[in-house]
């Protein structure tokens, strides 16, 4: 013990070397499992689990890291523990015929004993002692040590002889797990925290609103940094899982590839490319506006590019939800058949939070999806808001750190228009938030959808009105006009209406353009007969010109004629000038 | 575990071929010679020698040597005294210094009173 205390006062000299317990999930909440060659305590209530702990801790070390383990307890008998845990799929006798396990079961029957005098319990040293040395054990679980509180008288004896036993096994190197009941008021009802000073676990197991949920909580660590917080965990057919907290840090790889949403109508309004890889989508909308087709487009999408997709449904079976898409025309069955969808669906109710959070973890461990769809959400919210925020920030976080694009859909109540608080607090979560709702107007409902926001992308501003039929979904562009938003009939009408008016004008424009066609001949042919005119004119005027002429030689000759006959005497003077005159004529 | 003789020391006392009595068979657990382990084996001894003579059977089984031998009789107190025959099986643990609480133990004290 005291050399344990210097080694911790300088924590970096001695570091706690810590053994893998191979419990999923365990070992990353405690940075490398239980403290090596030491005593931890499992503690807590009836039916807590932590006998499941203890010996999936054995089972794992002698399987998985090749450490042999005794596995010694004191309320079931070897047979009665290995049919227990034969439902986890451990095999504790086989594992003992290969020599990786012992079973040492230590009836304690106070009726049949007497004390007289001094003993101590070195007997149960030198069967443990026995039991590590028939196999080189590592390791060691003591499943329920304080039973041995019922069997004897002397409880100062037995406190000496507990405080011996852990020196005991420190000493030898042997990583134990001991298991301890909850007392009142205290870890252990024998006060059992007190001898084991460097790792206590208490496992609780509550009902809240008649669901179960089970929590683990590390008390106490020394010289090792844990994280306190309770933490789920499940038991289930394949053992005990600790749900990975999670990470404080948002550093998860990002992609920027896109994928389609399966609705050609949905990525158009997404940069007509869709969702990032790797992103968390949200549909939430009232009742029956259209999420859970969104959903199966969405699967089918996945599917189709030969991707594998988990989805989780709360509300409907998985034979009625795929005979409810395949009247929209989505076979999602065939996908089933081909082992890429896994769907799965059971009850909200059916359990707590966590272990749906756990269920859905498993599932991704198992089916290893591209994408992974919930189908509602707000089933989950079943204690809670603030539970299921923290537990959609670690299945996001989960699902972000594998590059899974998260599909969820959230009912909301519909009844005012603004946005619910509920989603408020999941939004930030998020990373493309699409809105469906319905609008009634006009004695009808119908439905519209908008992409509230999409981190990373300039997603349309628009409205479409969401248009379910045999062919899937379309997405078609709404009436936008005169202030309002129509849809359904409404848009339907509006689009007549503007067909008609469209038809109007387009016919008032043939007629203004005949008209104009007209008026264009009328003036084509007034420019020709004003051409033709001109042209007369013209003529004319050519004639006139030359008549004009013609009269000009005619006189100019009369005078040249009329001259020479009156110049006779005067012949000389006039001879150049009668020259010119002439050759005038001539030209 | 008779047939483990080998392995334990037998102390057994005569039987005087009295077939009316039934022989009582007990083994007494320690583990190596410590003071409680002797001290056990001693007023064992005596209460024998007093009570039972020549109707029982002793065997001292040192676990120290043969540990295997814990596990059959449910032994975790040193030193333990276990009654195997006439059954059913009792156990007296400690180093048997009360006399009288080792007698109920043993369910002798009736015998007696009925003698």
């Amino acid at each position: 013990m005291r050399k344990n205390r210097n080694g911790n006062s300088s924590a970096s000299a001695e570091r706690l070397e810590k053994a893998r317990t191979g419990i999923a999930g365990f070992d990353e909440v405690t940075n490398g499992g239980v403290p090596k060659g030491r005593p931890s305590i499992v503690c807590g209530g009836p039916g807590c689990g932590k006998t499941m702990f203890a010996v999936e801790f054995l089972v794992r070390g002698a399987t998985e890291y090749n450490e042999p383990g005794v596995l010694m307890t004191f309320e079931e008998t070897s047979e009665e523990m290995t049919k227990n845990v034969a439902s986890l799929g451990f095999d504790l006798k086989g594992l003992a015929a290969r020599k990786k396990l012992v079973l040492e079961y230590v009836r304690i029957e106070p009726a049949e004993i007497h004390e007289t005098g001094e003993y101590d319990l070195e007997g149960l040293f030198i069967r443990l002692q026995h039991a590590v040395d028939r196999i080189g054990a590592k390791r060691v679980v003591l499943d329920t040590v304080e039973a041995i509180f019922s069997g004897f008288a002397n409880t100062g004896l037995l406190r000496a002889e507990i405080r011996r036993l852990f020196r005991w096994l420190k000493d030898r190197g042997l990583t134990t797990v001991v298991t301890a009941e909850k007392g009142e008021g205290s870890l252990t009802r024998y006060g059992l925290e007190e001898y084991v000073s460097d790792c206590v676990i208490f496992l609780d197991h509550r009902v809240t609103e008649q669901v179960s949920t089970r929590r683990m909580r590390v008390v106490k660590y020394r010289g090792a940094s844990h994280i306190a917080d309770e933490i789920p965990f499940l038991i289930d057919e394949r053992g005990f899982s600790v749900l990975p907290s999670s990470s404080m840090k948002l550093d998860h790889a990002v992609s920027s590839e896109r994928i389609s949403s399966g609705v050609n109508d949905l990525d158009d309004m997404l940069e007509g490319k869709g969702f990032y890889r790797g992103s968390s989508i949200l549909v939430s909308g009232t009742a029956g506006s259209g999420k859970s087709t969104l959903a199966a487009h969405f699967a089918q999408q996945t599917c189709r590019g030969g991707e594998r997709c988990l989805y989780v449904a709360f509300e409907e079976s998985a034979a009625q939800a795929m005979r409810n898409m395949r009247s929209i025309g989505i076979d999602l069955e065939k996908y089933v058949k081909k082992g890429l969808l896994r769907f799965e669906a059971w009850r909200p109710t059916q359990s707590g939070l966590e272990m749906h959070l756990l269920q859905i973890h498993k599932l991704v461990e198992q089916h290893n999806p591209a994408t992974v769809i919930i189908d509602p959400l707000t089933s989950l919210m079943v204690d809670g808001t603030n539970q299921l925020h923290a537990m959609l920030m670690r299945l996001i976080d989960f699902l972000k750190t594998r590059q899974i694009t998260s599909f969820f859909t959230a009912l909301t109540s519909g009844r005012n228009k603004e946005i619910e608080e509920t989603d408020v607090r999941i939004s930030s979560l998020i990373d493309t938030w699409i809105f469906a709702r319905d609008v009634e107007l006009n004695g009808e409902r119908n439905r519209c959808i908008y992409v509230l926001k999409s981190r990373g992308m300039a997603n349309s501003n628009q409205v479409r009105e969401f248009v379910m039929s045999k062919n899937g979904i379309r997405l078609l562009p709404v009436y936008v006009g005169s202030g309002t938003v129509l849809t359904g009939s409404a848009r339907l009408s509006q689009e007549a209406r503007e067909r008609a008016d469209n038809m109007l004008r387009q016919q008032t424009k043939e007629e203004q353009r005949r008209v104009l066609e007209g008026k264009r001949k009328a003036l084509e042919a007034q420019i020709e007969a004003m051409r033709s005119e001109f042209a007369e004119e013209e003529a004319r005027v050519a004639l006139v010109t030359q008549q004009e002429k013609q009269r000009e030689r005619d006189i100019s000759r009369d005078m040249l004629e009329m001259v020479s006959f009156r110049a006779g005497a005067r012949q000389g003077k006039a001879g150049g000038q009668n020259g010119r005159v002439g050759d005038e004529h001539g030209s | 575990m008779g047939a483990k003789a080998n392995t334990t020391k037998k102390v057994k006392a005569s039987a005087n071929g009295n077939a009316n009595v039934r022989l009582m068979e007990l083994r007494l657990y320690v583990a190596g010679q410590t003071p409680k382990s002797l001290a056990a084996l001693a007023n064992l001894k005596k209460i024998c020698a007093e009570h039972l003579e020549g109707r029982y059977k002793l065997y001292v089984i040192d676990l120290l040597k043969t540990p295997q031998l814990a596990q059959n009789d449910q032994i975790l107190a040193i030193p333990t005294l276990v009654r195997k025959l006439p059954e059913p099986i009792r156990k007296i643990i400690g180093d048997l210094s009360d006399q009288n609480k080792v007698l109920v133990g043993l369910n002798l004290l009736e015998t007696e009173g009925v003698k």
